[in-house]
């Protein structure tokens, strides 16, 4: 992962005041998540050049864009970037290609090329080209908006929250159109949200944010496991694995997806050989045994040892694991993961019962049995 | 009812006036709306007064101290005939800079509500597609704005060819120079000329309320009116 994206911002106002010091992934989705009010829309719009941050220092691939001790500050429509905004924003007074064609205009370029094409394509918005967006549903109007930013071929996609403005029926709508940016763009996205269902299904990389500040940043795993971390303590508390599926077992109904460290079966998933999917576990499915039990109807059993103990807001207990290497049972084939994906030791999470807890005698350290009930498929 | 030679005159000289006054406020009331609506500067306040102040003024007040700040020892008469202009009372150039000075909230306030209307979304989203400031106005504000500058222009014009008061004071009542349509009926009346004055009064009651009727008419129907 090679972190060449450098956003360090101060900015005070009375109420309010970020201070920021990031090293960002120049690949993947990288989420802004937290409350409203934590300020991540703030750093969103500091690195658009929206926001004039007063100390600040800002580099994206090698380019500055703020360097305050150089009193260096690149105004917005200078800098390579695509923003899509919560509410779609379209121009009102132009048709959806106008829209399209508003910024390629101003960087000497048209719709016909190749590229343009493949963004039309990839949001499905070829039908819409006449239309006013006055005429356009919520989803459509924002999938246009995030077309509009992508035509420019831009360094960096900001965007800030572009499903919160849409009801529960149009983000469906929309997500798969995002799974699909996420896993053809090469560019990397800052994502704003404050929906725990969005870092699930699109994060690669999260940086969470409170009062301004930075709480933790890092892998979507490696920080979804954190149990020092409000999102462990949430009753969905859940860990999410990028898996390869390896294997359908047609007679079973089973798939077997592969995964850093070890291999899952799962109700069968129509999907080829070698596809990447995203997993999500959740702390309430995962339960512990002392020894490998073969008389279970569970088929996802793994080794791990347990690396933290924590209380829940409940009273009741979480365990955080890692999963050892004993865990493949078939060969697995070159590993198709992408360099963010691989690198790094498995999490799990796990909610048990303080009562299970005291009579398992559970110790950080020990090497316990992992089973798995249940997994959801998030793309 | 047919109109004298002197009514014509006195028509095409309205016309002159006020499509001169018109147009020279859309060329400066335009950047002094655009920067009354997004200006945060403690002089707003002072300005948009300044600018609104003819609503409330009576007219001849107004035109009496334009006539005093114009004359040949006022500070505007002396910069003129320093300049070499001479002085600007009783001319049509003076009947021209005190209409757009009569006339300048009608065009500023239509125009700075739209500008407000139009709010920072549009703008911040042409910048985040390379659009220089200046580019985004021509671009995005303007056209957003049409409506804002059609009701601008009209009431601009129709405020201008309805004064009365500053130009009696500024302009006098000189045939062909600064003798426009409202002091001409004035006259007529004075010579209980009714007939004559009802030619030109019905004709700029007909003229007043036939703008006024494609304003608003259009207004309904122009989808720009509803961008908020």
């Amino acid at each position: 992962m090679i972190e060449n994206i450098i956003a360090q911002f101060q900015l005070n106002y009375s109420a309010f005041q970020l201070d920021v010091d990031l090293r960002l992934p120049n690949s993947g989705v990288t989420v802004l998540f937290g409350e409203s009010g934590s300020g991540k829309t703030t750093l969103l719009r500091c690195i658009a050049g929206l926001q004039h941050a007063e100390n600040g220092y800002l580099e994206i691939n090698g380019k500055v864009w703020q360097d305050s001790a150089k009193n260096l500050f690149l105004p917005t429509h200078k800098r390579n970037l695509g923003y899509v905004f919560q509410e779609a924003n379209l121009f009102a007074h132009l048709t959806v290609l106008g829209n399209l064609e508003y910024g390629l205009k101003r960087i000497a370029q048209n719709s016909k090329s190749e590229h343009f094409k493949q963004v039309i394509e990839l949001l499905g918005i070829e039908h819409l080209m006449k239309r006013m967006p006055e005429r356009l549903s919520g989803g459509e109007k924002q999938r246009v908006a995030i077309a509009r930013a992508l035509v420019l071929n831009p360094e960096i996609l900001l965007m800030d929250e572009p499903l919160a403005a849409l009801d529960a029926k149009r983000k469906q709508e929309i997500l798969p159109f995002l799974t699909r940016l996420h896993n053809e763009l090469k560019i990397p996205v800052l994502y704003v949200t404050h929906s725990q269902q969005e870092v699930a299904q699109l994060a690669d990389y999260l940086v969470l944010l409170e009062k301004g500040k930075v709480q933790a940043a890092g892998l979507l795993a490696e920080t979804l496991s954190r149990l020092d971390l409000p999102q462990a303590q949430e009753r969905e508390a859940a860990s999410v694995w990028q898996v390869t599926v390896v294997e359908h077992e047609a007679d079973y109904h089973l798939t077997r997806v592969a995964f850093a460290g070890g291999e899952l079966s799962l109700p069968a998933i129509n999907a080829a050989l070698g596809t990447s999917l995203r997993l999500q576990i959740h702390a309430r499915d995962v339960s512990i045994t002392l020894e490998k039990s073969n008389a279970t109807s569970i088929l996802n059993i793994l080794s791990a040892v347990i690396t933290a103990i924590a209380d829940d807001a409940n009273g009741q207990i979480l365990v955080q694991l890692r999963l050892t290497k004993n865990n493949v049972m078939s060969v697995m084939t070159a590993s198709p993961l992408k360099d963010w994906q691989s690198c790094g030791e498995t999490k799990l999470l796990a909610h048990i019962t303080r009562k299970s807890a005291h009579l398992l005698n559970l110790q950080v350290g020990m090497a316990v049995y992992v089973q798995i009930k249940g997994t959801s498929i998030l793309n | 009812m047919a109109l004298s030679p002197e009514d014509l005159s006195a028509l095409w000289l309205t016309l002159k006036v006020a499509s001169l006054t018109t147009a020279i406020l859309l060329l400066i009331g335009t950047p002094l709306a655009w920067w009354l609506a997004c200006t945060s500067s403690k002089w707003k306040g002072f300005c948009s007064a300044l600018v609104a102040l003819p609503i409330v003024l009576p007219p001849s007040v107004l035109g009496f101290y334009l006539l005093i700040l114009m004359s040949p020892n006022g500070i505007v008469g002396k910069l003129t005939q320093q300049l070499g202009i001479g002085t600007l009372p009783f001319t049509f150039a003076g009947l021209v800079v005190a209409s757009v000075l009569y006339s300048m909230p009608f065009v500023v306030q239509p125009l700075q509500n739209t500008f407000s209307s139009i709010g920072n979304a549009p703008l911040e989203a042409a910048a985040t597609l390379r659009a220089s400031p200046l580019n985004t106005f021509f671009s995005v504000v303007m056209p957003l704005s049409r409506s804002g500058f059609l009701t601008a222009a009209i009431l601009g014009f129709t405020h201008t060819v309805g004064e009365f008061g500053v130009v009696l004071m500024v302009g006098g009542n000189i045939p062909d120079k600064t003798r426009v349509v409202s002091v001409q009926i004035y006259n007529h009346v004075e010579a209980l000329e009714y007939s004559a004055a009802h030619g030109l009064a019905g004709g700029l009651l007909v003229f007043s309320f036939v703008i006024l009727l494609l304003l608003y008419s259009t207004q309904k129907n122009n989808p720009m009116a509803q961008i908020k």
